[in-house]
């Protein structure tokens, strides 16, 4: 079984956001990692490889330093990494990611590809869907369970009060949640290894079947019109007393307020 | 593409077990407004299995038209053919905008139907509004008039950006629950019922289903509580939620909580508050032990009056919190259920 999972290196917005005097994010100060969703996809892909047998090829696109995350990957148990690089790609909103990755993805020999649910940098959830729209494959998302039954897949499929069992004919492209399971760690050797191996770099030469009209920031449908830090209703009082004091405190604001 | 053959304001009005979602409502509401700045209607557009008997809610809810795509391969929500639904719907009608909810369906379905029509999709929006695009005239540069003009918080929520779809139709958008208004119902009102099939024919790309596990839950849903007592990893353990638990009941609250409790598997996720789980807007929110990430805070932060409660007197929530309490949460939350059952006694 082959198997693609595709990862995004996102800043840890966890450790707060940094900016330039101008507004604009400042990447270059701060810290970044795998995409929770994706480094759960490609656990869930290294489990199957684990089960069943399967070849795992990790692409990314990115900037040249995205190369970090593959490594990463590798380090972790994938067995190849691409990384899709090029100046022409750039500022690519979803339908051009996506339309860079399938272009990608069509030179590769896949049963499954495996994307994270979301990204934390930009939360749309939109390029796996998309993904496997360009692909013309079905898509399974936020996957919660995911096992192989011959050609098939069967995964459960999270909704806010239910989950489906599905079962899709491979190809088939899955997106995970972070809750699908906990990640490995890379081991020693791996780390290694993934230092001295070969990563592959793809360019716009080597996209199949897309047109330039559909790349980085001239493909992109949507535009920026806007973007500003979020203003955020500021903090009001807090105080400091003893639990009986505290609960007075309460029940005098929720009277004040006409909750009771 | 000619943008101006597109015209109207389409919304997928989603509906689960032949019940309306509340989004259904919301977005047509919001999509009402949008049709009235650019003069022209709203139209919802329903999809499933024996629905048609829902359009006269949407129009009680002021949809002008109503769209019923009905057919059995549409009884539960699969990707394909809802997919295909709406693409053949876009195609036959030519929307200038078309508004999905941003739920665990929506997110799914926006993007292959927006990759299958060639447009752009701006997700999980909070804000929508018709303006000019560019917003400030560039020299050099056409200003396009009654666009849509998507915002959206990103980078976890430490940002908002403002997004346009200005060369393609149409423009598409999937919209946060439980953000925008539905508009008051009017008994009686009626709306165009047009019903448009456009075939279905199972392949390759029709999962099929197995089992649908339906999570046994008799709790309301948070999204409609006007107190929510919220817990997060400070609480402890899941037993210890029952001192939230009994707040709740006393003061006619519904508990939740943050994702931390959730990941660690002591509540299920239909109550969890955050960019990943629900935005609430409830009169008054609880938050106990709860840090206040920046993703919690961006389901929160809406609500009128927020009352923190956490040891930690650098905590994040202390930064949105109306009235913050530095204290230990088992000393206070239960003598202020005590407190209360005695205040409301005295009533």
């Amino acid at each position: 079984m082959k198997i693609v999972v595709c990862v995004k290196q996102v800043p840890d917005t966890k450790g707060g956001v940094k900016f330039n005097p101008d507004g604009t994010l400042d990447r270059g100060a701060m810290l970044t990692i795998m995409n929770p969703d994706d480094k759960a996809g490609l656990e869930a892909a290294l489990r199957l490889k684990d089960q069943y047998g399967a070849e795992v090829t990790v692409v990314t696109m990115g900037l040249p330093k995205a190369e970090e995350v593959l490594r990463e990957a590798m380090a972790m148990g994938a067995d190849k990494g691409i990384l899709v690089t090029d100046r022409v790609l750039g500022g690519a909103d979803t339908w051009a990611t996506s339309q860079t990755l399938a272009g990608a993805i069509r030179n590769l020999e896949y049963d499954l590809i495996i994307t994270g649910r979301q990204a934390i940098d930009g939360d749309t959830a939109q390029v796996g869907p998309q993904i496997s729209e360009h692909l013309g494959i079905p898509v399974i998302s936020y996957a919660q369970k995911i096992q192989i039954e011959g050609d098939s897949v069967i995964v459960e499929r999270q909704y806010d009060d239910r989950y489906h069992v599905l079962k899709a004919k491979m190809p088939c492209l899955i997106t995970a949640l972070a809750e699908l399971n906990e990640p490995r760690y890379m081991t020693p050797g791996g780390i290694f290894d993934a230092y001295n191996a070969e990563i592959t770099v793809w360019g716009r030469a080597n996209l199949v079947d897309v047109e330039d009209s559909n790349l980085g920031l001239k493909g992109s449908p949507t535009q920026i019109a806007k973007a500003s830090d979020k203003v955020r209703k500021g903090a009001g009082e807090k105080v400091n007393l003893d639990p009986t004091e505290s609960v007075e405190y309460i029940i005098d604001k929720l009277k004040v307020k006409h909750v009771i | 593409m000619n943008i101006q053959d597109y015209k109207g304001v389409f919304v997928f009005a989603q509906q689960v077990d032949n019940v309306l979602s509340g989004i259904a409502l919301e977005l047509v509401g919001k999509g009402k407004d949008l049709a009235k700045d650019l003069g022209t209607e709203v139209t919802a557009v329903l999809v499933g299995s024996d629905v048609k008997g829902l359009a006269d809610e949407l129009a009680e809810y002021g949809a002008d038209k109503v769209i019923v795509v009905d057919d059995p391969e549409l009884k539960e929500y699969r990707t394909e053919p809802y997919a295909h639904a709406l693409a053949s719907v876009i195609n036959e009608f030519k929307p200038e905008i078309f508004l999905v909810g941003a739920t665990a369906i929506g997110r799914d379905l926006g993007p292959r139907v927006s990759a299958r029509i060639h447009t752009g999709l701006t997700a999980d929006c909070t804000q929508l509004d018709i303006g000019d695009f560019p917003i400030n005239p560039i020299p050099g540069k056409e200003q396009l008039h009654n666009q849509l003009l998507m915002t959206r918080p990103a980078f976890g929520g430490n940002t908002i950006a403002t997004i346009a779809c200005p060369d393609f139709r149409p423009q598409m958008a999937t919209v946060r629950p439980g953000v925008m208004q539905k508009a008051s119902r009017e008994a009686g009102r009626k709306a165009v019922v047009v019903e448009f099939n456009p075939g279905f024919t199972p392949n390759d790309k029709y999962v099929e289903i197995l089992e649908v596990v339906k999570a046994v839950s008799d709790v309301a849903d948070i999204m409609d509580a006007k107190i929510l007592v919220s817990g997060g990893r400070g609480v402890g353990s899941p037993e210890n939620f029952k001192i939230l638990e009994d707040l709740a009941e006393v003061i006619g609250g519904t508990v939740s909580c943050s994702r931390a409790v959730v990941d660690a598997g002591w509540k299920p996720k239909d109550l969890q508050v955050g960019q990943t789980g629900k935005t609430v807007r409830p009169n008054v929110y609880f938050a106990i032990g709860i840090s206040g990430a920046i993703q919690h805070v961006a389901g929160m932060e809406e609500a009128d009056i927020i009352i923190a409660i956490n040891k930690d007197d650098t905590a994040p929530i202390f930064d949105v919190a109306d009235y913050g309490i530095v204290g230990d949460l088992n000393k206070i939350v239960p003598a202020l259920t005590e407190r209360l059952k005695a205040e409301l006694a005295a009533k």
